[in-house]
Protein backbone atom coordinates (compact mmCIF):
# COMPACT_ATOMS: atom_id res chain seq x y z
CA UNK A 1 0.00 0.00 0.00
CA UNK A 2 2.79 2.46 0.81
CA UNK A 3 4.49 1.73 -2.50
CA UNK A 4 1.30 2.54 -4.46
CA UNK A 5 1.52 5.64 -6.63
CA UNK A 6 -1.03 8.38 -5.97
CA UNK A 7 -3.53 8.12 -8.80
CA UNK A 8 -6.97 9.67 -9.07
CA UNK A 9 -8.67 6.35 -8.38
CA UNK A 10 -6.47 5.53 -5.40
CA UNK A 11 -7.09 9.01 -3.93
CA UNK A 12 -10.84 8.54 -4.24
CA UNK A 13 -10.74 4.99 -2.91
CA UNK A 14 -8.65 6.16 0.03
CA UNK A 15 -11.22 8.80 0.91
CA UNK A 16 -14.26 6.57 0.71
CA UNK A 17 -12.92 3.87 3.05
CA UNK A 18 -13.87 3.94 6.73
CA UNK A 19 -11.45 3.22 9.58
CA UNK A 20 -12.41 -0.41 10.19
CA UNK A 21 -11.57 -2.43 13.30
CA UNK A 22 -12.35 -6.10 12.97
CA UNK A 23 -11.17 -9.68 13.10
CA UNK A 24 -9.03 -11.09 10.31
CA UNK A 25 -9.12 -14.90 9.98
CA UNK A 26 -6.14 -17.17 10.60
CA UNK A 27 -3.97 -17.72 7.56
CA UNK A 28 -4.94 -14.37 6.02
CA UNK A 29 -2.19 -12.55 4.10
CA UNK A 30 -2.13 -8.83 4.92
CA UNK A 31 -1.16 -6.01 2.55
CA UNK A 32 2.36 -5.72 3.93
CA UNK A 33 2.90 -9.42 3.21
CA UNK A 34 2.74 -10.87 6.74
CA UNK A 35 0.58 -13.98 7.13
CA UNK A 36 -1.51 -14.28 10.29
CA UNK A 37 -1.01 -17.55 12.15
CA UNK A 38 -4.15 -17.01 14.22
CA UNK A 39 -7.27 -14.87 13.98
CA UNK A 40 -6.52 -11.33 15.10
CA UNK A 41 -8.52 -8.18 15.96
CA UNK A 42 -6.86 -5.25 14.22
CA UNK A 43 -7.35 -2.11 12.14
CA UNK A 44 -7.68 -2.65 8.41
CA UNK A 45 -4.81 -1.29 6.31
CA UNK A 46 -6.56 -1.63 2.96
CA UNK A 47 -10.03 -1.89 1.47
CA UNK A 48 -9.50 -5.62 0.81
CA UNK A 49 -8.67 -6.24 4.47
CA UNK A 50 -11.73 -4.25 5.55
CA UNK A 51 -13.87 -6.42 3.29
CA UNK A 52 -12.29 -9.61 4.68
CA UNK A 53 -13.29 -8.55 8.18
CA UNK A 54 -16.89 -9.19 7.24
CA UNK A 55 -20.06 -7.88 8.84
CA UNK A 56 -18.92 -7.79 12.46
CA UNK A 57 -16.34 -5.04 12.03
CA UNK A 58 -16.56 -1.60 13.63
CA UNK A 59 -16.29 1.68 11.73
CA UNK A 60 -14.37 3.50 14.45
CA UNK A 61 -14.38 6.90 12.72
CA UNK A 62 -18.18 6.87 12.23
CA UNK A 63 -18.78 5.84 15.84
CA UNK A 64 -16.32 8.38 17.19
CA UNK A 65 -17.57 11.38 15.23
CA UNK A 66 -21.26 10.62 15.78
CA UNK A 67 -20.73 10.28 19.55
CA UNK A 68 -18.62 13.47 19.72
CA UNK A 69 -21.23 15.45 17.74
CA UNK A 70 -24.04 14.03 19.90
CA UNK A 71 -22.21 15.17 23.03
CA UNK A 72 -21.74 18.65 21.53
CA UNK A 73 -25.47 18.84 20.74
CA UNK A 74 -26.49 17.70 24.24
CA UNK A 75 -23.98 20.05 25.88
CA UNK A 76 -25.10 23.15 23.92
CA UNK A 77 -28.78 22.66 24.65
CA UNK A 78 -28.11 21.71 28.29
CA UNK A 79 -26.15 24.91 28.91
CA UNK A 80 -28.82 27.08 27.31
CA UNK A 81 -31.62 25.32 29.18
CA UNK A 82 -29.82 25.60 32.50
CA UNK A 83 -29.13 29.33 32.12
CA UNK A 84 -32.56 30.19 30.71
CA UNK A 85 -33.99 33.37 32.29
CA UNK A 86 -36.89 35.66 31.44
CA UNK A 87 -34.40 38.38 30.52
CA UNK A 88 -33.54 39.05 26.86
CA UNK A 89 -31.61 36.02 25.58
CA UNK A 90 -28.10 36.27 24.15
CA UNK A 91 -27.37 35.50 20.48
CA UNK A 92 -26.59 31.81 21.03
CA UNK A 93 -29.62 31.27 23.30
CA UNK A 94 -31.78 33.10 20.78
CA UNK A 95 -30.65 30.83 17.96
CA UNK A 96 -31.17 27.62 19.91
CA UNK A 97 -34.59 28.79 21.11
CA UNK A 98 -35.51 29.49 17.45
CA UNK A 99 -34.51 25.93 16.51
CA UNK A 100 -36.52 24.60 19.45
CA UNK A 101 -39.63 26.55 18.42
CA UNK A 102 -39.29 25.42 14.80
CA UNK A 103 -39.26 21.76 15.84
CA UNK A 104 -42.12 22.38 18.29
CA UNK A 105 -44.22 23.93 15.53
CA UNK A 106 -43.57 21.00 13.17
CA UNK A 107 -44.52 18.47 15.85
CA UNK A 108 -47.70 20.35 16.81
CA UNK A 109 -48.81 20.53 13.18
CA UNK A 110 -48.31 16.85 12.38
CA UNK A 111 -48.54 14.79 15.57
CA UNK A 112 -51.97 14.77 17.17
CA UNK A 113 -51.77 12.18 19.93
CA UNK A 114 -50.20 12.67 23.35
CA UNK A 115 -46.56 11.72 23.78
CA UNK A 116 -43.57 12.84 25.81
CA UNK A 117 -41.10 11.27 23.42
CA UNK A 118 -41.90 12.61 19.95
CA UNK A 119 -40.90 16.27 20.33
CA UNK A 120 -37.52 15.58 22.01
CA UNK A 121 -36.93 12.80 19.49
CA UNK A 122 -37.64 15.22 16.62
CA UNK A 123 -35.29 17.83 18.10
CA UNK A 124 -32.53 15.23 18.60
CA UNK A 125 -32.94 13.80 15.09
CA UNK A 126 -32.90 17.23 13.47
CA UNK A 127 -29.91 18.65 15.36
CA UNK A 128 -27.83 15.48 15.39
CA UNK A 129 -28.33 14.71 11.69
CA UNK A 130 -27.63 18.38 10.85
CA UNK A 131 -24.38 18.37 12.89
CA UNK A 132 -23.26 15.11 11.27
CA UNK A 133 -24.03 16.50 7.81
CA UNK A 134 -22.23 19.75 8.68
CA UNK A 135 -18.92 17.88 8.92
CA UNK A 136 -19.09 17.55 5.13
CA UNK A 137 -18.34 21.28 4.75
CA UNK A 138 -14.87 20.90 6.31
CA UNK A 139 -12.38 20.75 3.37
CA UNK A 140 -11.78 17.17 2.26
CA UNK A 141 -8.16 16.63 3.28
CA UNK A 142 -7.85 18.71 6.45
CA UNK A 143 -9.18 16.30 9.10
CA UNK A 144 -7.74 13.09 7.51
CA UNK A 145 -4.30 14.78 7.23
CA UNK A 146 -4.55 15.90 10.88
CA UNK A 147 -5.44 12.33 11.86
CA UNK A 148 -2.49 11.01 9.86
CA UNK A 149 -0.14 13.45 11.62
CA UNK A 150 -1.47 12.61 15.09
CA UNK A 151 -1.46 8.85 14.59
CA UNK A 152 1.80 8.71 12.63
CA UNK A 153 0.26 6.49 9.94
CA UNK A 154 0.21 8.38 6.60
CA UNK A 155 -2.29 5.98 5.04
CA UNK A 156 -4.86 6.08 7.82
CA UNK A 157 -8.48 5.91 6.70
CA UNK A 158 -10.57 8.66 8.32
CA UNK A 159 -14.06 9.58 7.15
CA UNK A 160 -15.43 12.45 9.24
CA UNK A 161 -19.04 12.53 7.99
CA UNK A 162 -20.93 9.77 9.85
CA UNK A 163 -24.00 10.07 7.61
CA UNK A 164 -21.98 8.97 4.57
CA UNK A 165 -21.69 5.59 6.30
CA UNK A 166 -24.88 3.58 5.66
CA UNK A 167 -24.37 1.95 9.08
CA UNK A 168 -25.08 5.29 10.79
CA UNK A 169 -28.13 6.17 8.71
CA UNK A 170 -29.58 2.68 9.09
CA UNK A 171 -28.99 2.86 12.85
CA UNK A 172 -31.10 6.03 12.98
CA UNK A 173 -33.84 4.68 10.73
CA UNK A 174 -34.05 1.25 12.39
CA UNK A 175 -34.41 3.01 15.76
CA UNK A 176 -37.27 5.06 14.31
CA UNK A 177 -38.77 1.85 12.86
CA UNK A 178 -38.70 0.16 16.26
CA UNK A 179 -40.45 3.22 17.70
CA UNK A 180 -43.07 3.09 14.92
CA UNK A 181 -43.90 -0.53 15.74
CA UNK A 182 -43.85 0.18 19.49
CA UNK A 183 -46.25 3.12 19.13
CA UNK A 184 -48.51 1.16 16.76
CA UNK A 185 -48.83 -1.68 19.23
CA UNK A 186 -49.20 0.70 22.18
CA UNK A 187 -52.09 2.64 20.63
CA UNK A 188 -53.88 -0.14 18.76
CA UNK A 189 -52.86 -3.30 20.60
CA UNK A 190 -51.20 -6.30 18.98
CA UNK A 191 -54.51 -7.38 17.44
CA UNK A 192 -55.12 -3.95 15.99
CA UNK A 193 -51.58 -3.75 14.60
CA UNK A 194 -51.79 -7.16 12.90
CA UNK A 195 -55.30 -6.34 11.74
CA UNK A 196 -54.05 -3.17 10.12
CA UNK A 197 -51.47 -5.18 8.20
CA UNK A 198 -53.78 -8.01 7.10
CA UNK A 199 -57.26 -6.48 6.73
CA UNK A 200 -56.37 -3.41 4.65
CA UNK A 201 -56.64 -2.32 1.84
CA UNK A 202 -58.69 -5.23 0.45
CA UNK A 203 -61.64 -5.86 2.77
CA UNK A 204 -64.24 -8.58 2.91
CA UNK A 205 -67.41 -9.17 4.89
CA UNK A 206 -67.16 -12.88 5.62
CA UNK A 207 -64.41 -14.79 7.38
CA UNK A 208 -63.42 -16.89 4.33
CA UNK A 209 -62.88 -13.81 2.21
CA UNK A 210 -60.85 -12.25 5.00
CA UNK A 211 -58.61 -15.32 5.20
CA UNK A 212 -58.06 -15.34 1.44
CA UNK A 213 -57.19 -11.65 1.35
CA UNK A 214 -54.67 -11.86 4.22
CA UNK A 215 -51.78 -12.72 1.90
CA UNK A 216 -52.19 -9.93 -0.71
CA UNK A 217 -52.89 -7.41 2.05
CA UNK A 218 -49.82 -8.53 3.98
CA UNK A 219 -47.67 -8.23 0.86
CA UNK A 220 -48.78 -4.67 0.10
CA UNK A 221 -48.80 -3.42 3.67
CA UNK A 222 -45.53 -5.22 4.47
CA UNK A 223 -43.73 -3.52 1.60
CA UNK A 224 -45.14 -0.14 2.63
CA UNK A 225 -44.04 -0.76 6.22
CA UNK A 226 -40.51 -1.86 5.28
CA UNK A 227 -40.13 0.94 2.74
CA UNK A 228 -40.24 3.47 5.58
CA UNK A 229 -36.96 2.72 7.36
CA UNK A 230 -35.16 1.68 4.16
CA UNK A 231 -36.08 4.86 2.31
CA UNK A 232 -35.31 7.04 5.36
CA UNK A 233 -31.81 5.56 5.66
CA UNK A 234 -30.94 5.43 1.97
CA UNK A 235 -32.27 8.91 1.18
CA UNK A 236 -29.98 10.51 3.78
CA UNK A 237 -27.05 8.23 2.86
CA UNK A 238 -27.41 8.77 -0.88
CA UNK A 239 -27.59 12.56 -0.64
CA UNK A 240 -24.60 12.85 1.68
CA UNK A 241 -22.46 10.21 -0.09
CA UNK A 242 -23.01 11.88 -3.45
CA UNK A 243 -22.20 15.29 -1.95
CA UNK A 244 -19.00 14.07 -0.33
CA UNK A 245 -17.91 12.29 -3.51
CA UNK A 246 -18.36 15.46 -5.54
CA UNK A 247 -16.21 17.34 -2.99
CA UNK A 248 -13.52 14.65 -3.43
CA UNK A 249 -13.76 14.86 -7.23
CA UNK A 250 -13.51 18.68 -7.16
CA UNK A 251 -10.46 18.36 -4.87
CA UNK A 252 -8.59 16.69 -7.72
CA UNK A 253 -8.88 19.72 -10.03
CA UNK A 254 -5.79 21.60 -8.84
CA UNK A 255 -6.20 25.38 -8.50
CA UNK A 256 -9.57 25.38 -10.26
CA UNK A 257 -11.01 23.65 -7.25
CA UNK A 258 -11.40 26.88 -5.26
CA UNK A 259 -14.35 28.42 -7.16
CA UNK A 260 -15.88 25.00 -7.80
CA UNK A 261 -15.62 24.06 -4.10
CA UNK A 262 -17.27 27.35 -3.12
CA UNK A 263 -20.21 26.92 -5.50
CA UNK A 264 -20.81 23.32 -4.51
CA UNK A 265 -20.44 24.13 -0.78
CA UNK A 266 -23.12 26.83 -1.03
CA UNK A 267 -25.49 24.36 -2.70
CA UNK A 268 -24.54 21.70 -0.17
CA UNK A 269 -25.52 23.97 2.74
CA UNK A 270 -29.08 23.83 1.44
CA UNK A 271 -28.91 20.03 1.04
CA UNK A 272 -27.68 19.31 4.56
CA UNK A 273 -30.35 21.45 6.23
CA UNK A 274 -33.03 20.05 3.93
CA UNK A 275 -32.08 16.41 4.54
CA UNK A 276 -32.03 16.87 8.32
CA UNK A 277 -35.43 18.61 8.12
CA UNK A 278 -36.91 15.86 5.93
CA UNK A 279 -35.62 13.11 8.24
CA UNK A 280 -37.23 14.90 11.20
CA UNK A 281 -40.54 15.57 9.39
CA UNK A 282 -40.84 11.99 8.17
CA UNK A 283 -40.07 10.67 11.67
CA UNK A 284 -42.88 12.83 13.07
CA UNK A 285 -45.29 11.88 10.27
CA UNK A 286 -44.58 8.12 10.55
CA UNK A 287 -45.04 8.22 14.33
CA UNK A 288 -48.25 10.20 13.89
CA UNK A 289 -49.52 7.58 11.41
CA UNK A 290 -48.60 4.87 13.90
CA UNK A 291 -50.76 6.39 16.63
CA UNK A 292 -53.74 7.14 14.43
CA UNK A 293 -56.85 4.99 14.52
CA UNK A 294 -58.91 4.42 11.42
CA UNK B 1 -12.90 -8.00 -17.55
CA UNK B 2 -13.29 -5.38 -20.28
CA UNK B 3 -16.86 -6.55 -20.76
CA UNK B 4 -17.60 -6.07 -17.08
CA UNK B 5 -16.03 -2.60 -17.05
CA UNK B 6 -17.83 -1.54 -20.21
CA UNK B 7 -21.24 -2.71 -19.09
CA UNK B 8 -20.74 -1.26 -15.61
CA UNK B 9 -19.99 2.12 -17.15
CA UNK B 10 -23.12 1.91 -19.30
CA UNK B 11 -25.21 0.79 -16.35
CA UNK B 12 -24.01 3.67 -14.16
CA UNK B 13 -24.74 6.14 -16.96
CA UNK B 14 -28.28 4.79 -17.33
CA UNK B 15 -28.91 5.02 -13.59
CA UNK B 16 -27.64 8.59 -13.38
CA UNK B 17 -29.29 9.72 -16.61
CA UNK B 18 -32.73 8.30 -15.92
CA UNK B 19 -32.58 9.57 -12.35
CA UNK B 20 -31.76 13.05 -13.59
CA UNK B 21 -34.56 12.86 -16.17
CA UNK B 22 -37.21 11.83 -13.67
CA UNK B 23 -36.06 14.32 -11.04
CA UNK B 24 -36.04 17.19 -13.52
CA UNK B 25 -39.62 16.49 -14.62
CA UNK B 26 -40.72 16.04 -11.01
CA UNK B 27 -39.17 19.29 -9.84
CA UNK B 28 -40.56 21.14 -12.84
CA UNK B 29 -44.11 20.02 -12.06
CA UNK B 30 -43.65 20.70 -8.34
CA UNK B 31 -42.26 24.18 -8.86
CA UNK B 32 -44.92 25.02 -11.42
CA UNK B 33 -47.75 24.00 -9.11
CA UNK B 34 -46.19 25.94 -6.25
CA UNK B 35 -45.95 29.11 -8.36
CA UNK B 36 -49.55 28.70 -9.49
CA UNK B 37 -50.75 28.25 -5.93
CA UNK B 38 -48.69 31.20 -4.69
CA UNK B 39 -50.06 33.40 -7.49
CA UNK B 40 -53.62 32.45 -6.62
CA UNK B 41 -53.24 33.00 -2.85
CA UNK B 42 -50.09 34.98 -2.00
CA UNK B 43 -50.76 34.83 1.74
CA UNK B 44 -50.27 31.04 1.68
CA UNK B 45 -46.90 31.28 -0.08
CA UNK B 46 -44.66 30.78 3.03
CA UNK B 47 -46.58 27.68 4.16
CA UNK B 48 -46.57 26.28 0.61
CA UNK B 49 -42.85 26.92 0.32
CA UNK B 50 -42.09 24.82 3.41
CA UNK B 51 -44.23 21.99 2.06
CA UNK B 52 -42.58 22.35 -1.35
CA UNK B 53 -39.14 21.75 0.14
CA UNK B 54 -40.46 18.70 1.95
CA UNK B 55 -41.79 17.17 -1.27
CA UNK B 56 -38.59 18.20 -3.06
CA UNK B 57 -36.60 16.05 -0.65
CA UNK B 58 -38.90 13.11 -1.30
CA UNK B 59 -38.55 13.48 -5.08
CA UNK B 60 -34.77 13.50 -4.74
CA UNK B 61 -34.73 10.35 -2.63
CA UNK B 62 -34.65 7.50 -5.14
CA UNK B 63 -32.41 9.52 -7.50
CA UNK B 64 -29.89 9.94 -4.70
CA UNK B 65 -30.10 6.25 -3.86
CA UNK B 66 -29.34 5.63 -7.53
CA UNK B 67 -26.38 7.99 -7.42
CA UNK B 68 -25.09 6.22 -4.32
CA UNK B 69 -25.29 2.86 -6.09
CA UNK B 70 -23.72 4.35 -9.22
CA UNK B 71 -20.73 5.69 -7.30
CA UNK B 72 -20.35 2.36 -5.50
CA UNK B 73 -20.24 0.50 -8.85
CA UNK B 74 -17.78 3.02 -10.30
CA UNK B 75 -15.22 2.96 -7.50
CA UNK B 76 -15.70 -0.38 -5.74
CA UNK B 77 -17.16 -2.59 -8.45
CA UNK B 78 -18.37 -5.83 -6.82
CA UNK B 79 -18.45 -7.67 -10.16
CA UNK B 80 -14.77 -6.88 -10.69
CA UNK B 81 -13.93 -8.25 -7.26
CA UNK B 82 -15.96 -11.37 -7.92
CA UNK B 83 -14.00 -11.79 -11.16
CA UNK B 84 -10.69 -11.34 -9.34
CA UNK B 85 -11.76 -13.85 -6.68
CA UNK B 86 -12.78 -16.36 -9.36
CA UNK B 87 -9.53 -15.82 -11.28
CA UNK B 88 -7.44 -16.13 -8.12
CA UNK B 89 -8.65 -19.67 -7.46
Amino acid sequence: MSSEALTATSYIQHHIQNMTYGQLPAGYERTDGTVLDQAMWTFAHSAAEAKAMGFWAWHVDTLGWSIVLGIIFCFCFYRIAKDATTATPGKWANFLEWVFELVDKCVKESFHAKSDVVAPLALTVFCWVFLMNLMDLVPVDWLPKAAALISGDPHIFFKVVPTTDPNATFALSISVFVLIIFYSIKSKGIGGFIGELTLHPFESKNIVGKMLLVLPNLLLEGVALLAKPISLALRLFGNLYAGELIFILIAMLGYWQLPAHFIWAVFHILIIILQAFIFMMLTIVYLSMATEHH
Amino acid sequence: METILAFTALGVLLVLGMGAFGTAIGFGLLGGKFLEGAARQPELAPMLQVKMFLVAGLIDAVTMIGIGFGMWFTFANPYLEALKAAAGH
